[in-house]
């Protein structure tokens, strides 16, 4: 991974917010900030891991980097081309697929293996045959056996399995980029490193790069180079994956790594590190998202947004107050 | 690379498992389940009898006789009596068929096609195209299905013809409505993404994922509405507004004999009672339908 080479992924200031129809007329009743305005880069041949609670914004993002969901502001550059501008969307979708969360809802119950894998390639003008045999090819190589499973349909397999024609499919267009949304969580653990030493043997194989989304943090600590934390849309801190995990700075980042389950007896967590639910995301809280369950919380985080800050650590940002010098927060370790 | 996995050799051919399709496996669910099969019998029997009523038939359905009206069941010679015309009653039930089936069958079938266009179009567009086509569809929705069909076939007039039109109508807004709220949720499915984000078109995305996943359920609501349409039929014919005298037809045939309940009680249920085989013959059908359909069973 090179910083100072051009990023293969840029996004920047994306922005969806989901209109609330509440009145008779379509009125809207408020909207839900899904994304609010994020920043951030992929460099080629990296994995970024997303992180965070349910509704935070992680399988939205992902949605919109694949323009499944349109994006209401802010840019995607892929490869130095804006999307939608020099870049159609169609060409951005051979660069970039995506494998959803639920191997089952992910594949057409009435297509066989081979027909739902070669769909992809067949729609963008493939022949036929040239598709089902680069069908057959994608299966042995997600170690799926093509004899046996080609012409096989998708309740007939496991969830492992399942997931792995998905991964397949995902890789019919040679994408540059695999987005992966909860890709693995629902496996069971064993079947879960089988898809994850595949999805590593996978990216050294095809030099892809992966957008790994999901809320288990030892899973993005094996699997990423880089973790970006997201909460209520925003996000709360980005950095190099040894850097996060040994010295969070955001206190949202801290809570989230010490609920981690711990194999260690000595140290279990007795005290709950984050208390409640996220505030709801229709009427966010002013100024730092966070404050409200934030045991270091000051005025100022009340009051004001935080930006993300780079910190005295190359490429390590976050969006706290206690980081930013001058901002009338007195520092985490102050209180605590 | 894998070409030559297409073009394998026959050892490779053989060993390839193709996996029954989807719609074998219902057929194999449906005839292992007795009731549906026994339905599927009535409602064939009751085809073929229509089909070939002429061959079926002991006598002619129309030769009246003042001599010999309303005879009771067992005669000699009218198995099944003779109604208030001296007509042969069993001769008139074969007959009655056809007209009754044509009038239970075709309107469901024509709205089948008509309504899945209207539903499939309006649940994976959305937005505006579904609000505008789903608050027409609504209109329809707020007359009662009965007072409906009565009111178009009083302003068309009465007829065969007249009467299939209205009950065509009457059976579309149900249809678009079950298409389209079925469409609904399958284009939120995952896999409808996927291929969303394979660039494929609407059209194609629909022809190959939508479709194949709506019309099953929908078309199982639309055999259930058969037993509804001939009922429907029967009643506009009852009415006076369908099927008009001297033809046979099961809801005609019961309006004119329900002066002779008091005579020939049992005679005069006959009609009703063809009629309620057959609607519901098609709600079993129906019924095994779906739980063949299901794949979790």
């Amino acid at each position: 991974m090179t910083p100072e080479s051009a990023p293969l992924l840029q996004v920047n200031d994306l922005t969806k917010h989901f209109p609330l129809s509440g009145g008779f007329f379509g009125r809207s009743a408020g909207v839900v900030r899904a994304v609010d305005s994020i920043s951030f880069e992929v460099a080629a041949g990296e994995t970024l891991g997303i992180v965070g609670e349910s509704g935070c914004g992680k399988s939205t993002t992902a949605r919109l980097l694949v323009n499944l969901i349109e994006p209401d502001s802010g840019q995607i550059i892929l490869n130095g081309k804006r999307v939608g501008g020099e870049m159609s969307v169609r060409d951005m979708r051979r660069q970039m697929q995506m494998v959803f969360q639920d191997s089952y809802a992910s594949l057409n119950p009435r297509l066989t293996m081979e027909d739902s894998i070669a769909f992809g390639p067949h729609v963008n003008g493939m022949p036929r045959n040239k598709a089902l045999a680069l069908a057959h090819d994608l299966l042995s190589r997600v170690g799926l056996e093509p004899r046996r499973f080609a012409g096989r349909y998708s309740h007939e397999l496991s969830g492992g399995q399942r997931q792995r024609v998905n991964i397949a499919r995902a890789l019919a267009f040679s994408p540059k980029i695999v987005i992966l949304d909860e890709a693995v969580s629902a496996l069971d653990k064993s079947v879960e490193a089988q898809v994850l030493n595949l999805l590593a043997d996978l990216k050294s194989e095809l030099g892809l790069t992966y957008v790994f989304i999901s809320h288990d943090l030892n899973v993005v600590r094996h699997m990423s180079d880089r973790v970006m934390v997201m909460y209520l849309g925003k996000i709360a801190e980005i950095g190099p994956v040894d850097a996060l995990y040994s010295a969070p700075a955001h206190p949202y980042t801290r809570a989230l790594l010490a609920a981690m389950p711990s194999m260690d007896p000595d140290r279990r967590t007795m005290e709950p590190p984050l208390t409640g639910d996220p505030p709801n995301p229709i009427n966010p809280p002013a100024g730092c998202r966070f404050h409200t369950r934030c045991k270091f919380a000051q005025d100022v985080c009340g009051e004001e947004q935080p930006v993300l800050h780079i910190l005295p650590h190359a490429l390590h940002l976050a969006a706290c107050h206690a980081h930013i010098p001058h901002s009338g927060h007195s520092g985490l370790e102050a209180r605590a | 690379m894998s070409d030559d996995l297409i073009h394998a050799p026959a050892q490779y051919q053989a060993a390839f498992q193709k996996s029954p399709g989807y719609w074998s496996g219902v057929m194999r669910r449906f005839r292992r389940d007795p009731v549906a099969m026994i339905a599927l019998c009535v409602v064939l029997a009751l085809i073929l009898m229509a089909v070939f009523a002429p061959l079926v038939a002991p006598a002619d359905p129309y030769r009246a006789s003042m001599l010999r009206r309303l005879r009771p069941i067992g005669t000699e010679g009218f198995p099944l009596g003779t109604d208030e015309l001296g007509r042969d009653m069993l001769s008139r039930l074969i007959y009655g068929g056809r007209l009754s089936l044509l009038m239970g069958v075709t309107p469901v079938f024509i709205a089948f096609l008509i309504g899945s266009v209207i539903g499939i179009t309006a649940g994976y567009l959305g937005g505006k195209v579904n609000s505008v086509l789903m608050r027409t569809i609504d209109v329809f929705f707020a007359f009662p299905s009965v007072l409906l069909a009565i009111a178009l076939s009083g302003a068309l007039g009465a007829g065969i013809f007249n009467g299939l039109l209205s009950l065509t109508v009457v059976f579309i807004p149900p249809i678009a409505r079950i298409a389209e709220s079925v469409t609904t949720a399958v284009r939120r499915i995952e896999y409808v993404e996927a291929a969303r984000a394979s660039g494929a078109s609407s059209f194609t995305i629909v022809r190959v994922h939508v479709l194949g996943n709506v019309i099953g359920p929908v078309f199982v609501y639309a055999t259930g509405l058969i037993s509804v349409s001939l009922i429907l039929a029967s009643g506009l014919s009852f009415l006076g507004l369908g099927v008009k005298p001297p033809e046979p037809e099961w809801g005609l045939m019961l309006n004119t004999l329900r002066n002779a309940i008091y005579v020939q009680p049992w005679v005069a249920a006959l009609p009703g009672l063809m009629i309620f085989i057959t609607s519901i013959s098609f709600n079993l059908l129906s019924d095994g339908l779906r739980s063949a359909m299901d794949l979790k069973s």
